[in-house]
């Protein structure tokens, strides 16, 4: 067992406190599990928030990912912790959270939603080399082609410049 | 300006003849309704001048200096933007912006935990000092997600009258907020405030850093109307779209 502690890799799939079949749907394709098992990945663990789509369970048996899923939890934070590879919605709370932890993130784009903003930040992103972007469609090949060595890691933001020009407009004197 | 001015005064003179045509026969209800007519031109002409005034006034900074704290309402939006504004409560000086008053939508749990988290956190820090408490609110949302548009007429109404509530409870000198609409209606009252001479309070608009190519509505509606004193944004190219923004760099 401890030696299987140490090769697990795990592959963490977070929708946040949405509804995105589309994605669940896609890592639970042969295609996705295919590409990330030819990764060296060896679980799947997906957090499927209020979508209905059940992805089926397996232990890894048959020779490829183990998949276990669930529908909310209070400790995401350890989950992404533990993960090798995370693959997210494109909420911006989940992004910063993987990012700021250091993992490498796919960012997955729900298409479905109306007014679709989520997808400018994913491609900025994306376009700095801070993560991969793709859709529910494309992710086995997103999976494929990535190398994860060419990612780069991103550094938090500082809202000081904000409270320096709040404090000057107020007549505030600066620190 | 001027010519909006000018417009208004001809504008004046064209609802005018008829009332002069009408006085003709010189009894005393025309005279009268004279009289109104034009007190209420004289008003209406007066709060334009204001309105013109308080929009020059707008995003030109303080011109006295702050020498003692600032009562603050902190809008909070809700997931991602209030993570967002808790990162800029962080770096704000606590001892000059207090009073802190937090509200959030009614539907919104976790928000006014969090910052109930931070306030309880800063108690901790400066036990010496006797701290200004913090107050926390709800708001009622105009519209939930999904909610139909026939209902949504009332519920925008309570919302307003709601809102309406709790500026006249408030009544700040600097409001935060960062989207999405539940800030709207409060800056609205705010800047209806600022015109009537009320409360003069500054209005600052962080976007969301989800917004990298285009304002959000409420963003846009803050920007367009000149609500908000200053209106940040977190990506470059969004600045060169709304020049009249700030760019602060990212807050996340």
């Amino acid at each position: 067992m401890g030696n299987d502690e140490k090769t697990k890799r795990v592959v963490f799939v977070t929708v946040g406190t949405t509804c995105f079949d589309a994605l669940v749907k896609s890592v639970n394709s042969d295609s996705v599990k295919q590409a990330l098992f030819e990764k060296g990945y060896t679980h799947l663990l997906i957090q499927m928030g209020r979508g209905s789509y059940l992805p089926t369970k397996s232990e890894g048996d048959d020779g490829l990912l183990a998949v276990d899923y669930f529908t909310f939890s209070s400790s995401i934070a350890d989950h992404l912790r533990s993960a090798s590879l995370v693959i997210s919605h494109a909420g911006s709370g989940s992004i910063f959270e993987t990012l700021r932890l250091g993992k490498p993130l796919i960012v997955v784009v729900n298409e479905d939603l109306m007014d679709n903003h989520q997808s400018e930040l994913a491609e900025e992103l994306a376009d700095r080399k801070h993560l991969y972007c793709a859709s529910p469609q494309t992710l086995h090949q997103t999976i494929g082609d990535m190398n994860l060595s060419s990612l780069l890691p991103y550094t938090p933001g500082d809202a000081t410049p904000v409270a320096k020009h709040i404090n000057r407009f107020l007549g505030f004197p600066d620190d | 300006m001027a010519e909006i001015l000018k417009m208004f005064v001809a504008l004046i003179e064209i609802l005018k003849l008829p009332v002069i045509d009408k006085s003709n026969g010189s009894n005393f209800s025309s005279v009268s309704s004279v009289a109104v007519f034009s007190s209420a031109i004289f008003v209406v002409t007066l709060i334009l001048i204001r309105l013109l005034y308080v929009i020059y006034c707008n995003s030109r900074p303080l011109s006295k200096r702050a020498s003692k704290p600032v009562s603050t309402l902190i809008i909070l939006g809700s997931g991602g933007h209030t993570a967002e504004m808790l990162n800029l409560l962080a770096v704000l000086q606590k001892d000059r912006f207090e009073p802190r008053f937090y509200i959030a939508g009614a539907t919104d749990n976790m928000s006014l935990q969090k910052a109930q988290l931070l306030e309880i956190s800063l108690i901790a820090e400066n036990a010496t000092r006797v701290p200004n408490t913090a107050q926390f609110m709800k708001i009622y949302r105009s519209r939930e997600v999904g909610q139909s548009y026939i209902t949504s007429v009332w519920t925008t109404l309570i919302a307003m009258v709601h809102a309406l509530w709790l500026m006249i409870k408030i009544r700040p000198e600097v409001i935060l907020c960062n989207g999405p609409g539940t800030c709207i209606p409060l800056c609205a009252i705010a800047f209806i405030f600022k015109v009537l001479g009320i409360r003069w309070s500054s209005i600052f608009y962080v976007e969301s850093i989800a917004r990298v190519r285009r304002l959000s509505l409420s963003g846009l509606l803050l920007y367009k109307l000149r609500m908000a004193d200053q209106l940040y944004v977190q990506w470059p190219q969004l600045q060169h779209q709304y020049p009249r923004a700030i760019y602060v760099g990212r807050l996340m």
